[in-house]
């Protein structure tokens, strides 16, 4: 693959964006003059031809419900939507000691985890332990758990510089359940999950990571990691909407009580009484999101053909050059500035609200995110209301860095 | 002209920049707060309402040059009118930033704010005030919504 310069010839990238872009439909269909500067692939990431084109397959091929038609079609879609769950569990380098059980995305595994286990094992005084940078998603889902409970919520603060203080510190033996953020969808901050995950062990606590930003960014490896649960969603690396996963350890999948409860997820029904499905069907009450499922399989190989450690070094190489131009603008603010971090960064523009620069932006064709990303307890501990924020993905380039720059500037003439 | 000029029109970037009536009137007869959930605006309020009049008004808060010169624009026309002219603005200017509808002829510096119609993401920044204004008025104790 070529890689590509900045203006000044003195960096390269891992990737070709334009190459990469071209896999893309929404790219492929825009002209040269009139390019996407896509910057918000932490909110959702676009979708490549390959993805679309399975899940294309399926309606018009094999279009059937999995798991109870016998019938060709029928068996080719179970056949299809298990072979995405393997792809999944090989692609986060998990083993047997762990199952994949599809969900809707993120927020749905990490309810099922607060449901399902949380409801059951919370007694009172328990300690559920998170960080001040956890996503609206792993912050609420623990807030009703813990009313139901009488279960107590504890944060593991975070400073200036966007990373988490000494979490030992927030550890007792009342810590029952440990759910912390892996990537910062504000900062970036690639957070030090495997430190965690030991001091939860020492205390005998459950372990679960919120992955949305990681899994689609980092080579991941369950089997070093060896979280109790880890949950991510499809439409950020690639996939469909509509289709997520939460990986959980086999033997407490088996011992909790099913989350949602219909077809599918049962072994036998009476009247009176039902038996439940093996692990993992028997969290997938209902027939699934198949076409989404078999998509993130799709989405899966894409990632897996052009290497996730390569993906990280080409975010990495873009925040760094996006830094620096950001820094080099006097009116600019950069939130938060940590060592390990992936493409994120969250910023304000002195005399642009957010929603005026995002509103601004997309004149130059420059999509960016505005407002709190649902991370409002963040926000408030900035002291603003709202921030910008750019991310990125494989597709992007240090062109897009310099659209994102000179969009900036132009919308500082524009309003002042 | 350039489709955001007709959104960000002059007037309105001057509002955003020099903001009329900004700051709080104490003691005050009635005051308020707006927040929009989706953005994170925020914005206080402070009236003085004598015989059903209100002859005094002023903001603060944090918020998009829409919202903000929303503010500042309402309090240059709301100050001095009957709370029933109030009232009757609101349904006017409601309706301007929902379908762009001018042909209310009391709109008059209300007006610049047609463009929003266009962008429906941003009419609950132009609204927030008078959603703010209307709780105000109305004696409601509660933090005023966009919805
Ligand atoms: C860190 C993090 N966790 C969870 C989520 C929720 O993901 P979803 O909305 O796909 O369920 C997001 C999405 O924005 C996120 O960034």
């Amino acid at each position: 693959m070529t890689v590509t310069l900045d203006p000044s010839n003195t960096r390269t990238l891992p990737l070709d964006g334009a190459y990469i872009r071209n896999n893309f439909p929404i790219f492929r269909n825009r002209s040269s003059k009139n390019p996407f500067t896509y910057l918000d692939s932490a909110a959702t990431s676009q979708t490549p031809q390959q993805v679309v084109d399975a899940v294309e397959t399926y309606y018009n091929h094999y279009n059937a419900n999995v798991h109870r038609s016998i019938y060709a079609a029928g068996e080719e879609a179970t056949e299809a939507y298990e072979s995405a769950r393997d792809k999944v569990s090989n692609f986060i380098g998990a083993d047997d000691s762990h199952a994949i059980v599809f969900t809707r995305g993120a927020t749905e595994a990490i309810n099922l985890v607060a449901y399902a286990w949380g409801r059951n094992n919370l007694r009172e005084g328990d300690e559920i332990l998170l960080t001040e940078m956890e996503h609206h998603s792993n912050l609420v889902p623990w807030q009703l758990a813990a009313r139901q409970t009488g279960a107590k919520l504890k944060f593991i603060p975070f400073s200036e510089d966007g990373t988490l203080e000494n979490s030992e510190a927030s550890f007792t033996e009342k810590t029952k359940i440990v759910s912390v953020i892996h990537q910062s969808n504000v900062f970036g901050t690639i957070n030090p999950v495997n430190e965690i995950i030991n001091l939860a062990k020492s205390v005998g606590a459950v372990t679960l990571i919120d992955a949305a930003q990681s899994v689609p960014h980092l080579h991941m490896d369950m089997t070093s990691l060896d979280c109790d649960f880890l949950a991510f969603s499809g439409h950020k690396m690639l996939g469909p909407t509509g289709v997520g996963v939460l990986c959980g350890r086999t033997e407490l999948l088996e011992q909790m009580e099913p989350f949602l409860a219909g077809g599918e997820m049962i072994r036998t029904v009476s009247l009176e009484t039902s038996t439940w499905n093996d692990v993992p069907w028997k969290f997938e009450a209902g027939t699934p999101n198949i076409a989404q499922a078999i998509g993130l399989g799709a989405a899966v190989d894409y990632l897996s053909g052009i290497g996730m450690e390569t993906i990280h070094r080409h975010e990495a190489a873009l925040i760094k050059y996006t830094l620096e131009r950001l820094e080099g603008m006097d009116e600019v603010t950069v939130y938060g500035n940590p060592p390990e971090r992936g493409g994120v960064v969250v910023f304000n523009v002195e005399g642009v609200h957010p929603h005026d620069l995002s509103q601004l932006l997309d004149r130059d064709g420059v999509a960016i995110r505005a407002g709190h990303h649902c991370a409002q307890p963040i926000m408030e501990k900035l002291g603003v209301s709202a921030t910008a924020r750019a991310s990125f993905y494989l597709y992007n380039d240090f062109e897009d860095v310099n659209r994102l720059t000179e969009a900036i500037t132009s919308s500082l003439k524009f309003i002042t | 002209m350039d489709d955001l000029r007709e959104l960000y029109q002059e007037v309105i970037l001057d509002h955003n920049q020099n903001p009329q009536n900004f700051g709080q009137i104490e003691p005050a007869t009635h005051s308020g707060d707006g927040y929009n959930p989706l953005c994170g605006d925020k914005l206080s309020l402070t009236l003085q309402v004598q015989d059903d009049k209100v002859t005094d008004l002023r903001f603060r808060g944090s918020g998009c040059a829409i919202s903000k010169a929303s503010a500042s624009i309402m309090t240059t026309v709301v100050k001095g009118k009957k709370v029933v002219e109030v009232e009757a603005l609101f349904g006017a200017f409601h309706s301007l930033v929902t379908t762009g509808d001018t042909d209310d002829g009391d709109l008059g510096k209300l007006a610049v704010m047609a463009g929003v119609y266009k962008y429906p993401a941003r009419v609950k920044c132009a609204t927030l005030a008078w959603h703010t204004l209307k709780n105000c008025l109305s004696k409601k104790d509660e933090v005023a919504k966009t919805e």
